[in-house]
């Protein structure tokens, strides 16, 4: 038992260990997982001068309460989250996007994200996990991963190794950026829809389902037509990919989603806006704007660019 | 091979191995996802090899559309290449306790248990491709007289070990998961393996499968 440690005292709807994923398994039926916003992920672990690509706690909605036990180690929450850090004679409200530095029988209690999905808390540590073809990440639909591919449970331990403490702390001033609307590639069935369909779904509003989650984005909103047949041989999928099933009602791949589906593929999200599209909270509005492969390609360059710079400042 | 590229998304190549779902087809699918695995070309992430179509993922930071298509182009297809085509008996037992849509199936197929099961045992399965869920195998092709379409309403749960039968295909749920197909049994064989880090799936594509009918107690006395 290594002697430092979180004492999980609650462990929030949905907390997973996750980094950046793994690849070349989609073919035996293993999506990628890894952090669902890529971008805050990196930034966490570059707060606390991780390697970027470490692992960190993930959670969606309401976060985890910990106790810390050990020598001091700096840890940082990215996200829009609200948190407080309660030391012994002090409670303080928590920060986004800064580092902080807790010491034996500290608490990290993250109460909720705010108008967003998920956040992330990386520590100047590493946790002490079992890697599965190459990543930590946690698939609990196939139990795959750290923790025996499950979420956090109340009660349980964290073990931690290798901490290290820096004593300056660090800061971004970032936001959540936000953007009105999401830019979508048209899918390889986009004419299995009807025009009044097509137009459905690039004009109007759909609304997120409560039934998100880590795997798919189910939207609700006018239906949209199928003309040619609701089931297509079934196929490989990726993150990003949005069918329509016969109900009518757009679903969204996310990052921990079945391989292969059999509905038609109406559009794919693109690269650049998917971290953006995950931070949707159900209940909440989405629209999608149609865009071509070049400016989708462009984008994500930009995108990245942003990203790298980020996270090279500190 | 391929009649047609085009892209998924901006992060991968949707590759049309034609309209047609039978084994020629998908022997050129699978054919050419295994050459593609061993050429480890720079910035592919992922294929996912399916009845008629191959979809190459890429790493966009590391390549494009349009750099992966060419390279395609240029590229020699092992014709050679061998198949595992490992032959593999599954045992399942039909206890009612597992064949949850049999009065279904008796009724839209207006055939008895004993016929459907029968007709299920006798054929031998070609795998076609295996996901959705972590080493799923996608079987066929089952008899013309025992096809149906998967239920109206999928289940949120199906059981773990359960054997489908949807349209021209039987399948395995490695895991419990939700799901649509025509559940008729159940096996006690480790189809998925997660502790295993090298050939978790028990069945891969041109795998040769066929089901061997176990009573009850063999099912719970099973020990692999």
């Amino acid at each position: 038992m290594s002697k430092n440690y979180f004492q999980v005292m609650r462990p929030g709807i949905n907390t997973t260990f996750q980094d950046n994923g793994r690849n070349n398994l989609y073919h035996i039926g293993i999506p990628f997982s890894g952090a669902m916003d890529n971008r805050i992920f990196l930034i966490a672990n570059s707060l606390v001068e991780n390697d970027l690509t470490a692992p960190v706690l993930e959670f969606a909605y309401q976060g985890p309460l910990l106790r810390y036990h050990g020598d001091k180690i700096n840890f940082a929450i990215t996200g829009d989250v609200i948190f407080k850090l309660r030391k012994k004679k002090s409670e303080v409200e928590g920060r986004c996007y800064e580092s902080y530095i807790i010491e034996d029988g500290d608490e990290i209690d993250i109460l909720s994200t705010n108008k967003s999905v998920y956040g992330y808390l990386a520590i100047s540590g590493e946790f002490n996990l079992k890697f599965q073809w190459g990543s930590c990440s946690v698939n609990t639909k196939s139990n795959i991963g750290s923790n025996n591919g499950k979420a956090l449970s109340n009660g349980q331990k964290i073990e931690i190794s290798k901490i290290r403490c820096n004593q300056s702390k660090k800061k971004s001033n970032y936001i959540n950026t936000k953007i009105e609307k999401i830019r979508v590639i048209k899918g390889t069935n986009f004419d299995y829809f009807s025009d009044e369909g097509k137009k459905i779904f690039f004009e109007k509003e759909f609304i997120v389902s409560k039934l998100s989650d880590r795997m798919g984005m189910r939207l609700e909103g006018q239906k949209i037509k199928n003309i040619v047949h609701t089931n297509i041989k079934s196929e490989g999928l990726l993150k990003g990919v949005i069918q329509i099933p016969a109900d009518g009602n757009p679903i969204i791949m996310l990052s921990d989603h079945g391989t292969i589906g059999g509905y038609p593929k109406i559009g794919v999200v693109i690269s650049a806006d998917y971290d953006r599209l995950v931070q949707i909270p159900s209940g909440s509005k989405i629209k999608f704007k149609e865009i071509e492969l070049l400016n989708a390609e462009t984008l994500f360059k930009l995108y990245d660019m942003e990203t790298q710079n980020l996270v090279s400042k500190f | 091979m391929i009649k047609n590229i085009s892209n998924l998304g901006d992060a991968a190549l949707y590759c049309d191995f034609g309209d047609e779902v039978n084994k020629e087809t998908n022997l050129n699918v699978i054919k050419y996802f295994q050459s593609l695995k061993r050429k480890n070309i720079e910035g592919i992430n992922n294929l996912t090899p399916s009845y008629n179509k191959l979809i190459i993922s890429f790493d966009l930071k590391k390549t494009n559309f349009k750099d992966i298509k060419k390279k395609l182009e240029n590229i020699n297809i092992d014709q050679s290449i061998n198949l595992s085509a490992k032959k593999i008996d599954i045992p399942v037992c039909c206890d009612d306790s597992f064949s949850l849509d049999f009065k279904r199936l008796e009724k839209k197929l207006n055939l008895c248990r004993d016929l459907i099961l029968q007709n299920f045992f006798e054929k031998e399965y070609f795998c076609y491709m295996t996901g959705f869920i972590a080493g799923m195998p996608f079987l066929g092709d089952i008899d013309k007289q025992i096809r149906v379409e998967r239920l109206e309403t999928p289940r949120v749960k199906v059981p773990r070990g359960s054997i489908g039968l949807t349209e021209q295909f039987a399948n395995i749920y490695t895991f419990e998961s939700p799901g649509g197909w025509n559940i008729i049994g159940n096996t006690p064989l480790k189809v998925f393996d997660n502790s295993k880090e090298v050939e978790p799936n028990l069945i891969n594509p041109g795998d040769k499968i066929k089901f061997k009918e176990i009573s009850i107690e063999e099912y719970k006395n099973y020990n692999e």
